[in-house]
């Protein structure tokens, strides 16, 4: 490959047609010759090397924590520590029970989250006036810190009091005994859901929105011929010509669901503890390494934790995936 | 191909006419009034209850319309001892201003070199990129956290800024809009006169990506900004909260308050509100061109 063997015979002519008396060329060269061949690395280097101090060496630092003891209380509690963080793991309820509440919130928030993320994608899809304003106008939770978000809704889903109980009792549900939307499972889980759907929904929207922009327009002739409505025309044309990108955000909203934090947290009552309710019904993974690592200071654990988390996401993502592109006909190509 | 549509009657050309060429009808605009509406009760909520007195907030049926209390509810979240509100809002200006910066400045030099200069190793070391891409770093917080410690910057905003200073979705992006906006023969000709790297990244590429710039810079402004967790972990209890960080101390305690929550939460939002109504483009057309490439 001779990629970079370019002879450097162009931009040095100008010295060599000089007779250049007290400049032979040779620190020219040696210039050019650095700036041709090792600046290219001096340009990407930044990247890498941050990269690989704060992003990368964390990654794997973390693996050799999880094997450790590792406290913040109490330095002199260290030593290898072998498997028993992982072991630990498998019997320890508050692990299991934030991994169902993550699951059960993921499942709640990212299936209606791309459906309707579909549909408004459907809907911008269209010849609109003020085009771009609609979809300025969809990004607006995007841009709205979670953070504020959150205490909104959690003041939005206070029992007594709040908007949430005060627009069911209009419909007659619970009228006598207000939702305690923070006390049980499924409440706090649709509540927590709900954050989530209105935060990324319409930056969901766009990224189909594109997609669908990018389809070729003689698809939708071709498919005229069986007369096929605006409904069918979704169904059958358009989702599966933009499967790649459905495929990418499941991945996506598997990534991001499973590592849920900011609305668990901030949703409670009282963030500082992350117990995530007073029973922890709506405590998920991320928050449980919070508190472990953080409030129960014990670092080890909660490396171990993260570890486990990192495969769950693997396994999850990829299986997503591939359900995902099963669903779309994918298989076939 | 774009779409100059022949002017053929509407009715025989509403089936088979691709979506983007229909004319969207009233259920149309009456749906994405309804969607418009729901993404932005949320925000004009919490404008409602950051203006409004105790007895408003929990006033059944709700208060819809705002009153005028916000100044009175700002002034008390400033003056909270233990929250330093006014410094969290510099400091997350001062974050984000700095990360932003840098990953414009080292995004677009590395985007510049994958895309235009020749060099061993190029495609392997794009590969890494993308691979780094995948990785979601949270997970890595408990190790981040020991390594700031042995730096002893936890608790200052370099631990907050450092792992933010380039993305590598940044140098993805940087590439493939270079790779489009620069003709090779322009960065050739610029050699033959002499033109040394940075002469040509100066003087050629940045002018070129300067609508790149601004979609890379307003989406990282925004995603650091809004950051959580890390700044949560190395942060709180500090002097030098980032106004999320500020945000979940006002909504902690036993007896919170939420007119002044949400005015505090107000106060932090308003900066990016700002934002989306002046970049408001180019933000649809950051995520949205991500997407096609992606």
């Amino acid at each position: 490959m001779s990629l970079i063997e370019r002879p450097p015979s162009r931009a040095d002519t100008p010295a060599q047609q000089r007779p250049a008396p007290k400049d032979p060329g040779g620190w020219r060269l040696g210039f050019y010759r650095f700036d041709t061949k090792l600046m290219p690395y001096l340009l990407v280097a930044p990247f890498f090397i941050l990269f690989a101090v704060f992003g990368l060496f964390p990654i794997i630092f973390n693996g050799v924590v999880a094997l450790r003891n590792w406290r913040l209380d109490d330095p002199t509690q260290t030593g290898w520590a072998g498997f028993e963080n992982f072991s630990k793991l498998l019997g320890d309820d508050d692990f299991w029970n934030a991994l169902i509440n993550t699951f059960g919130i993921f499942i709640l928030s990212s299936v209606p989250q791309l459906l309707l993320a579909l549909m408004i994608a459907n809907l911008l899809n269209r010849k609109l006036r003020a085009t771009t304003w609609w979809r300025v106008g969809v990004l607006l939770p995007y841009v709205t810190p979670v953070a504020a978000s959150t205490l909104v809704f959690a003041v939005f889903f206070t029992r007594d009091g709040g908007m949430a109980n005060w627009v069911l009792s209009l419909v007659g549900i619970g009228t006598e005994n207000p939702i305690d939307w923070r006390a049980d499972k499924w409440s706090s889980w649709i509540a927590i859901a709900t954050m989530v759907n209105w935060k990324w929904i319409g930056y969901n929207a766009l990224l189909y929105l594109s997609a669908m922009q990018s389809i070729p327009k003689d698809v939708y002739e071709a498919a005229a011929v069986d007369g096929a409505g605006p409904w069918r025309q979704l169904w059958q044309i358009t989702v599966p010509m933009i499967q790649p990108v459905v495929v990418f955000t499941v991945i996506l909203s598997t990534i991001g669901g499973l590592q849920l934090f900011n609305e668990p947290m901030l949703f409670d009552e009282n963030p500082a503890g992350a117990s995530g309710g007073s029973n922890g019904q709506y405590q998920t993974i991320a928050q449980l390494i919070y508190k472990v690592g953080w409030k129960d200071l014990n670092l080890g654990y909660a490396a171990a934790m993260s570890w486990a988390l990192f495969l769950i996401i693997l396994v999850v993502a990829g299986l997503n995936a591939l359900a995902t592109n099963r669903l779309g006909g994918g298989g076939k190509r | 191909m774009t779409a100059t549509l022949p002017a053929t009657p509407r009715k025989r050309a509403e089936i088979g006419r691709a979506p983007q060429d229909t004319r969207g009808n009233w259920r149309t605009y009456l749906a994405l009034t309804a969607v418009m509406l729901v993404s932005a009760f949320p925000l004009y909520w919490m404008f409602v209850i950051a203006t409004s007195t105790d007895e408003a907030v929990s006033s059944i049926p709700p208060t819809v319309t705002p009153s005028g209390e916000l100044m009175n509810n700002l002034r008390e979240v400033f003056s909270l001892q233990q929250v330093y509100f006014a410094a969290s809002l510099i400091n997350s200006v001062i974050v984000a201003s700095v990360i932003t910066l840098s990953t414009l400045f080292f995004c677009s030099l590395a985007g510049f070199a994958f895309a235009k200069l020749r060099f061993k190793g190029r495609n392997a070391l794009m590969v890494v990129v993308i691979l780094t891409l995948t990785v979601p770093n949270q997970l890595g917080v408990v190790a981040l956290y020991i390594l700031m410690g042995k730096l002893n910057w936890n608790g200052t905003l370099l631990a907050v800024i450092a792992p933010g200073l380039v993305t590598a979705f940044g140098v993805f992006y940087m590439r493939q809009f270079v790779q489009h906006a620069v003709p090779d023969e322009l960065i050739e000709s610029a050699r033959i006169d002499g033109a040394l790297t940075m002469r040509i990244y100066w003087n050629i590429i940045l002018p070129a990506i300067r609508p790149a710039l601004a979609v890379l810079g307003l989406l990282t402004f925004v995603a650091t900004w809004n950051d959580f967790q890390w700044p949560l972990i190395t942060l709180n209890g500090t002097e030098f909260p980032t106004s999320m960080v500020a945000l979940s101390d006002l909504a902690s305690g036993n007896y919170v308050i939420y007119r002044r929550v949400l005015a505090g939460a107000f106060a932090a939002t308003v900066p990016l509100l700002i934002l989306l109504i002046i970049g408001g483009r180019q933000i649809v057309r950051g995520i949205m061109e991500g997407a096609v490439k992606s």
